[in-house]
């Protein structure tokens, strides 16, 4: 379904991706993990096409993503980001129905605040919410909501960015439950970036460690837990002591 | 060796400022096309132009206002040293409607909506706000920059139309009140000498002003640094763009309108 091949993205003299190689299978969730500052978040945003690579192909099934119709292209994609990225000046409901309010998918409002009141109820929260700004809501209630908007239009790709950066455990538990239940529910393919292993553990079908650019390691989660690399065995346990330096 | 430095930082500070001078015109000009083909964002622009338009209306007014009044005390005090104070219902009139009504009205749209739009706009970069716009399909520049230049284009003259009148009056008032003016007579004077391109030219240097005002917003908003420093400074620099591009934009539109 998505496929990078030699993905390459630097800022200045910092090079993020240096040949980056992954390809994602239709309807499985993959986990893309690794340390802070090593472009897990550029390599979503070059998919979706918010930065561009300087080298590499990205197929999104099939398609070059560099060609692809912009429109038609991003309607496929579903994005849950860190800090949920909600519209401030916008209700909640208008929030989750950004999509079907105009463009391509535009439909009738009252239709349109049905799918959002839907959508809510899916990620646990009631119609009460939907008149309300982003800024009423605590951090557990901007990621559902992100969510909501995330799956509104119903995308066949859905990428979440850190989804439970935040939160604590018992909500980090519950989005991590909730974006396992839809994502299978819906039978999308999901990519999910994070440094928590409890969401690794909750959500993925597969796990692959992004090191210094690069695809250091790929497999199951069961693989993972078995793999005698150094790199994955000190990231999953969290050792201070290691390949990888502890500062960077 | 140490000349050659300082022509080297020289060089490098004009070819900046010469780069980042064609990056805006390239995203003014990006926002016209933009603007002239669809989708239209109706509510986005309805929005901006109650935030630009009819929220401004205050600061406007009491600038034209006290700038009127302070400026028939000034024509009144120097008409007096060549016995010519009766000039002063017409050079107030000419005056705020040539160049104070436009000029203080595009400043002070400058420091309220600019400033406004690049903090706006600003956090919305550094909270993924504006990515989140592009992975919902929606092009930033259609939905957040085109309703609020077209919006600005469109308010700030009808912003100046009321400034002058506002400022005229404020001569008005002063001229009866303290200067001895008889009502009928300033009000008369004001009307014969004033000339339907003198207002004309002050309502084009408005919509040329108010496009600088929301193109400097939103430029800098959307290319706003990270974090809070970032924020400031594109605030900042929105302010300080608008308002040095206001003055040079009127000297330009003045040589044009009235050069002989």
């Amino acid at each position: 379904m998505i496929e990078l091949l030699g993905v390459h993205k630097a800022f200045g003299t910092n090079r993020v991706l240096r040949g980056v190689d992954l390809r994602v299978t239709r309807g499985t969730s993959m986990v893309i993990i690794g340390g802070s500052g090593t472009g897990k978040s550029v390599l979503l945003k070059c998919i979706l096409g918010l930065e561009r690579p300087e080298a590499g192909l990205i197929r999104v099934a099939g398609e070059d993503a560099r060609r692809a119709a912009r429109e038609a292209f991003l309607a496929r994609f579903g994005m849950l980001f860190q800090g949920g990225a909600l519209f401030d000046s916008l209700p909640v409901w208008q929030n989750v129905a950004f999509r079907l309010l105009r463009g391509a998918m535009k439909r009738p409002r009252d239709a349109a605040r049905a799918v959002a009141i839907e959508k809510l109820r899916r990620v646990g929260l009631g119609p009460e919410v939907a008149e309300l700004y982003p800024a009423e809501l605590s951090g557990g209630m901007q990621k559902r909501v992100g969510l909501a908007r995330a799956i509104a239009a119903e995308p066949e790709i859905i990428f979440f960015d850190e989804p439970t950066t935040g939160l604590d455990p018992i909500m980090a538990g519950v989005i991590n439950e909730l974006i396992r239940e839809i994502v299978v529910e819906m039978g999308a393919t999901a990519m999910t970036i994070t440094h928590d292993m409890r969401t690794v553990r909750a959500v993925a079908d597969t796990v692959a460690m992004l090191h210094e650019g690069t695809i250091r390691w790929a497999g199951s989660v069961a693989e993972m837990d078995a793999t005698p690399d150094p790199y994955v065995h000190q990231f999953i346990h969290g050792l201070g002591q290691g390949p990888i330096a502890a500062v960077r | 060796m140490n000349l050659t430095r300082q022509l080297a930082r020289l060089g490098r500070g004009v070819l900046g400022a010469v780069a980042a001078t064609g990056r805006v015109a390239l995203f003014a000009a990006d926002t016209v096309s933009h603007a002239l083909r669809p989708p239209f964002y109706g509510r986005e622009f309805l929005l901006a132009v109650l935030q630009i338009g009819w929220l401004s209306l205050p600061v406007v007014g009491l600038t034209a206002l006290f700038t009127g009044a302070a400026l028939a005390l000034q024509i009144y005090a120097g008409g007096a040293r060549f016995n010519a104070e009766s000039v002063v219902p017409s050079i107030v009139a000419i005056g705020m409607t040539r160049e104070l009504g436009p000029v203080l009205g595009g400043l002070m749209v400058a420091a309220r909506v600019a400033s406004s739009i690049a903090a706006e706009l600003g956090t919305m970069k550094v909270t993924e706000q504006i990515d989140a716009l592009v992975t919902l399909s929606t092009n930033p520049l259609k939905y957040l920059a085109v309703p609020r230049v077209a919006a600005a284009t469109l308010t700030v003259p009808v912003l100046v139309a009321v400034g002058d009148s506002i400022g005229i009056m404020g001569g008005w008032l002063v001229g009866v009140n303290r200067l001895g003016f008889n009502s009928a007579t300033y009000l008369r004077n004001t009307a014969e000498f004033l000339e339907a391109w003198d207002v004309g030219s002050g309502l084009i240097k408005g919509a040329v002003f108010g496009f600088i005002v929301a193109v400097m917003g939103c430029y800098h908003g959307m290319h706003s640094g990270r974090g809070a420093m970032g924020v400031g400074a594109a605030t900042k620099s929105a302010v300080v763009g608008a308002s040095v591009l206001i003055l040079a934009a009127n000297y330009l539109l003045t040589e044009v309108f009235f050069s002989a």
